[in-house]
């Protein structure tokens, strides 16, 4: 649909990172209009995970495999902004910049084991950033370690005129505490995100990761967050129904693609909308519309509108009895072959994959996703915290802490490791920020 | 067959049916309460008819008609509603369009404060309930001039709700009858124009002007109370005034600044209300009351030969003069209505709930804007009719002319003659002079010095009032005239005024 299009203006946050003597290397590949949980809907086609070819991956794979075409089993980056997590865990660039509406930046974060950051909902403008769910929304960054996702954040974040939803206030660049005493922490563990569905690797990470809190001082207490459940059925009636509303602008008239009929106005908007949008787009479209009819409104629309108050309520409960960060899984699993991921359709995907990210964009939170440990299988994996809204700091504060607490090994990367091999033996961390 | 008995507001116009039998009169129909299509009425202040209501023939029956008014009003700003791009209705096509407004991927709504102050004050100005919280919502539709598929409204709470809207109508056969009506305003709310479509047939094309797209309009709606094209023609009139006098649009309807759709039904009195039509963008207040007519005329007709009304929409042909159904307004539309997420709620404060130590900038006090409104024409009106003792009607005619007050107050003020005999002279003989020459008051040769100069002439006596109409003959442009003037002033001084004199006297006079 935006074939050929060039934006005449800068977002914000580009903008922004420009004015600080960022260099804009390029722009990254996701999934068509940012739905989808693999970065495999795009029209330039699918992303694969640099983990595909990695010294840690290749290895465990040699051991157990039959001698196949190396390349033919690449694995996923999770989405949607997978090509920035693959830029960024490919050490192509210091920072990319994604989105996240209902996990998509943290998803591939935790895929390409690098820190996936989504702000507060309100701290980051929104201004330039294609709408998908406007009241979910968020800019979200990709960096290799928890201070640059700080820095990144100072720059960007604080009022903007040009976007009425963004607080009032300017924000201050920061630097993270080094914080050595956990003591006075309560990590909040919710109850209803340890589903059948995780897999075993992941959940044993997670429980390690609560012992590693207690280990130190800090209280680990479990919570509940009752209205989990509800949350996928609700994103999917709210998110169809913003997207048939925000892509009603694509009509091919002002910009972007359109198609040659020209028969009459009502044609033309319709084979430019057919040709100009992937399957994905369009089913998500017709939903909305259908939640949207006056006779379906309050049945769908409202009623989600309810639920999700009921689900943002949850996570108030949660901090005002004293938890301070939730820990959670990230993605059910590690990254799976591209083959066996388009086995399920884009929607089942999203539904699976969404489930411990998605909440939080309907409560407007700060979450960020830190990457842990390999699996089995050499791959990454990596585990979510969630704070209080506009504490991003404080969540920073903590995944700081547990990133120097679990020293996830740096990604070695064959043609790399010839060429710039001296800079990792200096390394310990999974950064090579610049300082 | 008979023609049907109609109930009229204001006998004495002339209708396409003629009067009934010989010499009959129309009696004033007695406004419904109710309102069509369910909605709830505001009741209109009960009329006591001046002319009684000829008895109905045997198998006839009265009908009554309910008339309801939408209005776009575009604002008077210097921006547009949610963005920066400027507001010129003289503009080349598409040279005020920012990227919001060519509804580019990423743009965002950033609302303008004097839109809604111009909704506050109008909502004052029409003792409306001024909503402290409003809300704004997406209504989408797919049209060319509208490139975001979706207008930006304020459907599910609006600025401000409950108001009334007072206007005068004459009955009777003559001018000076008129009675004051009011029509009740449901609510004022704040909403996008849409861009401007052309459609040009012989290359099968449509041109899209966008400079229109985003400015911001006042929708008013009023009430069902009116009941006839009279009516309406007049409640629009005063809304005029009111939106001109307030600045916050300039109302003008032959520029597009003011447009307005009407909703019709007819019923019989004491039975439930007639599906309605809307006739849209009624663009002159001329055709605004022969369309209502028309379109009343045409229910009737239609029912009276055992017919239906379909609830569709119509627009006016101005050639013909009737009302012809719109062709692509197929069955009903559902606008799928959503709250706008990049709109946070509109908050206004009064002297009491204003936070302390609240940026000015950044708030909007309703009692500020109150104390600030500036007189409505009702009150001026009411003033003229104090301070010199005018007729009612006279009042109204002195505002219903760009400029004519001021004159009128500018004669005043250099003249000694008597308010009434100045009234006359500025609605009779001067604003017959300039209609005949097809002139604004701005543009009139004769100044109000000239004028009050010559009202004291004749004043004293100095000169008759025909002298004094042949002087502004000589003003128009007619020299010859002066002789004639000559000789008015010697019969008036008797033969005694020596005619060189008279000459050089009036040539100093006339040439002032």
């Amino acid at each position: 649909m935006l074939k050929g299009y060039v934006p005449p203006y800068n977002a914000t946050v580009v903008q922004k990172l420009l004015d600080q003597g960022a260099l804009l290397m390029g722009k990254t590949n996701l999934d068509e209009f940012a739905m989808g949980s693999g970065s495999t809907d795009g029209i330039f086609g699918p992303v694969k995970n640099p983990w595909s070819y990695s010294k840690q991956y290749r290895e465990k794979r040699k051991q157990k495999s039959h001698g196949e075409n190396e390349d033919s089993d690449w694995l996923i980056t999770g989405g949607s902004s997978g090509g920035s997590a693959a830029a960024v865990s490919a050490f192509t660039c210091f920072a990319a910049l994604g989105s996240d509406t209902g996990g998509s930046t943290r998803n591939p974060a935790a895929h390409c084991g690098v820190v996936g950051l989504k702000p507060s909902y309100g701290l980051v403008s929104r201004h330039g950033l294609i709408p998908l769910v406007n009241s979910m929304d968020v800019p979200g960054t990709l960096t290799r370690c928890v201070d640059d996702a700080a820095t990144v954040l100072g720059i960007l974040a604080g009022h903007d005129p040009k976007d009425s939803t963004t607080i009032q206030d300017p924000v201050k660049p920061f630097t993270l505490p080094s914080l050595t005493d956990v003591s006075k922490l309560c990590i909040g563990i919710p109850k209803e995100y340890l589903t059948p569905a995780l897999s075993s690797e992941v959940r044993s990470l997670w429980s390690k990761a609560a012992n590693l809190f207690e280990s130190e001082g800090a209280k680990v207490i479990e919570v509940s967050l009752p209205h989990t459940s509800y949350s996928i059925v609700c994103y999917h009636v709210l998110c169809t129904s913003e997207v048939a509303s925000n892509m009603a602008r694509f009509d091919g008239l002002e910009y972007g693609h359109r198609c040659d009929t020209d028969v009459s106005t009502e044609a033309m908007y319709a084979a430019t909308r057919r040709e100009g949008f992937n399957d994905v787009v369009r089913e998500r479209i017709l939903s909305g519309n259908f939640f949207l009819l006056k006779e379906n409104y309050e049945n769908y629309f409202v009623k989600a509108q309810k639920v999700r108050r009921l689900i943002a309520r949850d996570f108030v409960n949660v901090f005002n009895s004293g938890v301070d960060v939730l820990l959670t899984p990230t993605t059910l699993s590690e990254a799976v072959p591209h083959t066996e991921f388009i086995r399920e359709d884009n929607r089942t995907r999203s539904a699976q994959n969404d489930i411990f990210t998605q909440a939080v964009n309907m409560a407007g939170l700060p979450a960020v996703s830190v990457p842990m440990a390999l699996s089995s299988q050499g791959l990454p994996i990596g585990l979510q915290f969630i704070g209080r809204a506009f504490c991003d700091q404080q969540l920073l504060t903590v995944a700081k802490w547990f990133e120097k607490r679990v020293q996830f090994p740096v990604i070695q990367l064959q043609e790399l490791m010839d060429d710039c091999s001296s800079i990792f033996e200096n390394e310990k961390l999974a950064s090579v920020s610049l300082k | 067959m008979a023609t049907p008995m109609l109930r009229w507001c204001c006998p004495g116009r002339r209708w396409i049916f003629a009067g009934i039998g010989g010499g009959s009169r129309h009696g004033r129909g007695v406004p419904t309460g109710s309102t069509s299509s369910g909605k709830r009425g505001q009741s209109s202040v009960a009329q006591q008819p001046l002319i009684t209501a000829q008895k109905p023939r045997k198998g006839e029956r009265e009908w009554a008609a309910v008339v309801g008014l939408e209005i776009h009003a575009q604002i008077a700003s210097n921006s547009k509603l949610f963005s920066g791009s400027q507001v010129d209705f003289a503009a080349p096509p598409n040279s005020l369009v920012s990227f919001f407004d060519a509804s580019l991927p990423g743009t965002l709504p950033v609302l303008n404060r004097r839109c809604v102050e111009a909704a506050v004050m109008t909502g004052l100005a029409l003792d409306c309930h001024i909503n402290r919280k409003s809300l704004f919502d997406r209504k989408h539709y797919f049209y060319a001039d509208l490139p975001a598929g979706y207008q930006i409204t304020q459907q599910r709470l609006p600025i401000a709700v409950n108001g009334s809207l007072a206007y005068s109508v004459c009955v009777g056969q003559r001018w000076s009858q008129m009675v004051t009506r009011t029509v009740g305003v449901k609510q004022i709310q704040l909403e996008q124009d849409s861009g401007k479509s052309l459609h040009d047939n012989l290359r099968s094309q449509t041109l899209i002007d966008l400079n229109r797209a985003g400015v911001g309009l006042l929708e008013v709606v009023l009430e069902p109370d009116m009941s006839c094209g009279e009516e309406a023609a007049a409640a629009i009139r005063e809304l005029q005034l009111i939106l001109q006098a307030l600045g916050t649009s300039q109302a003008n309807m032959a520029e597009g600044q003011l447009r307005v759709d009407a909703n019709i039904s007819v019923h019989h009195p004491g039975e439930p209300l007639g599906v309605r039509t809307e006739v849209k963008n009624l663009n002159s207040a001329r055709f605004l009351a022969k369309a209502i007519d028309y379109e009343i005329q045409r229910q009737i007709s239609e029912l009276e030969n055992g017919g239906k009304i379909l609830n569709e929409t119509r627009s006016f042909d101005y050639k013909l003069g009737c009302t012809v159904p719109m062709r692509d307004k197929e069955g009903k539309q559902d606008y799928r209505f959503m709250p706008e997420p990049n709109l946070p709620p509109l908050l206004l404060y009064d002297s009491g709930s204003l936070p302390t130590g609240a940026d000015p900038q950044q708030v909007i006090d309703i009692d500020q804007l109150r104390e600030q409104l500036p007189e409505l024409p009702r009150v001026t009106r009411e003033k003229l009719v104090r301070q010199y003792g005018m007729r009612p009607e006279h009042s109204f005619a002195l505002l219903n002319e760009v400029g004519l007050l001021e004159f009128f107050q500018n004669v005043m003020k250099e003249t000694r003659a008597e308010p009434k005999k100045v009234t006359s002279w500025v609605l009779n003989t001067f604003l017959g002079f300039l209609k005949q020459q097809n002139l604004a008051v701005s543009e009139s040769p004769v100044t109000p010095s000239a004028l009050a100069e010559l009202l004291d002439l004749l004043d004293r006596k100095a000169i008759s009032s025909s002298a004094a109409k042949q002087v502004t003959d000589v003003k128009k442009g007619n020299p010859r005239a002066i002789n004639k003037l000559i000789g008015l002033v010697r019969r008036a001084t008797l033969g005694r005024a020596d005619p060189t004199v008279i000459k050089e006297v009036l040539e100093r006079q006339l040439s002032s």
